[in-house]
């Protein structure tokens, strides 16, 4: 066996991959090759310091539970909600027309309930250091081409600095297990994550302020797509906001 | 009931491929070193994994969670790669190849002193591809030759050599290291 041999050899030898016959020829040259003896001794004391590091990361609570709500659930031994409306739904014509309206009704509120979390979850991580943008910039013709290509559909990016709401950058999240835009604003030092995607409903919807874990959040959409502006700014100022991102949104259409 | 099937499906796939989490987001931090981009990387596995459940065939979960993080990064990569203010690009293996040589001309008995777990994962992290990537499954996540090899779909031969030229670099690197603290 050559050195050039042995110096890959060797490395499996460390990690017991080779077969008995492999590894006694590995030892033999070792045995009467004091530099690739030096070279084993010198891995496997590598090693030993790699296994006593802690190099593993440990996954984010947040992240778990984002994979976890994307599963379909599985069937709970409890009838839940829908299973009952659907029974209910099997009871005869008149009442299955009634329940299919209830059930819509109740998956909606579920629905929007699930990604209102999702959206303060979102709103959450983005406080973490490193997290708040991908790009950064206070000027909106760097934010707004940064998006295309990125998305479906990109975000409007709208300079608020004059109204007192400062463009701070952009970034890209995830809300219902799809790729959605974030655009980010401060006022003073807090923090405004306006998250924008697309619907298939052009209605206009009126703005409506829930409030989840001290957080307000404000929803509405517009021109076909659906806006949560997230922060813990108090629920006049966050209004505040909505309607001159709107203001501006319809004098940039109009102009 | 089509529902059900997928309720126990997901169930099925929750058991199987969810207690691999840490790992997969392990492996995302170093392929990707980048906290956030490691998390969706890794929701975006999972999300695939799970349309792809029904075609494991095993034997283990692990690597094949690994061999879809894979794909998902390299659509990371192509993505920063048209990124003007793309975060630093991984060193090539030009910068690499000095600290390698450096290895063969210096004595091969000196002793590294032990760094804590910080210092040592940002050595991993300047690590070249495809050699961080080989080192990474070996030595953090505990994967075998052949598993590896599964994973990123290349030979053993080539997973041992791979592994042979990343633990030098690694080697090297912390030596260069301490030389500098001198």
């Amino acid at each position: 066996m050559t050195c050039d041999e042995a110096r890959i050899l060797l490395h499996a030898l460390l990690d017991n991959e080779l077969d008995a016959g492999h590894a006694r020829e590995v030892e033999a040259h070792i045995a009467s090759c004091p530099a690739c003896a030096a070279e084993l001794a010198a891995q496997r004391e590598m090693q030993r310091m790699l296994a006593d590091a802690d190099l593993r990361y440990a996954a984010p609570a947040s992240l778990r539970s984002r994979i976890e709500a994307s599963l379909p659930q599985p069937q709970r031994q409890q009838p839940t909600r829908r299973s009952v409306l659907r029974g209910f739904a099997m009871g005869s014509a008149v009442s299955a027309l009634a329940a299919t309206g209830i059930v819509a009704v109740v998956l909606r509120q579920d629905d929007q309930q699930r990604i209102l979390s999702e959206v303060v979850s979102a709103h959450l991580r983005s406080l973490q250091a490193g997290h708040l943008t991908d790009v950064v910039s206070t000027d909106q013709h760097t934010v707004k081409p940064w998006f295309n290509g990125k998305l479906d559909v990109a975000p409007p990016v709208i300079d608020l600095t004059a109204q007192g709401f400062t463009l701070v950058g952009g970034r890209l999240d995830y809300i219902d297990a799809r790729a959605i835009g974030a655009v980010v604003y401060r006022r003073r030092q807090h923090v405004i994550n306006l998250f924008v995607s697309q619907t298939a409903s052009t209605e206009h919807r009126q703005p409506k302020t829930q409030t989840m874990q001290g957080f307000n959040c404000r929803r509405w959409g517009n021109r076909g797509l659906n806006f949560w502006a997230v922060s813990d700014l108090g629920a006049d100022e966050l209004a505040e906001f909505v309607d001159k991102f709107e203001a501006a949104m319809k004098a940039n259409v109009e102009g | 009931m089509p529902a059900t099937d997928d309720g126990q499906k997901a169930q099925r796939f929750r058991e199987a491929a969810l207690p691999y989490l840490d790992d997969v987001y392990t492996l995302a931090r170093y392929l990707l070193r980048d906290a956030s981009d490691a998390e969706d990387a890794v929701q975006e596995c999972y999300l695939r994994a799970l349309k792809h459940f029904d075609s494991y065939r095993g034997p283990a979960m692990k690597p094949w969670l690994f061999a879809i993080l894979r794909n998902v990064c390299n659509a990371e990569y192509a993505r920063r790669a048209h990124r003007p203010s793309a975060i630093e690009d991984t060193p090539g293996a030009d910068e690499q190849t000095p600290l390698w040589q450096e290895t063969e001309a210096s004595p091969e008995t000196e002793v590294l002193r032990s760094r804590d777990a910080g210092a040592i994962r940002k050595l991993i992290d300047a690590l070249a591809e495809p050699f961080k990537e080989t080192f990474v499954l070996r030595e953090i996540n505990n994967l075998s030759y052949r598993e590896i090899a599964e994973a990123v779909g290349a030979p053993v031969g080539t997973v041992m050599s791979r592994l042979a030229r990343a633990r030098a670099m690694l080697r090297a690197a912390w030596r260069a290291e301490e030389e500098q603290a001198k």
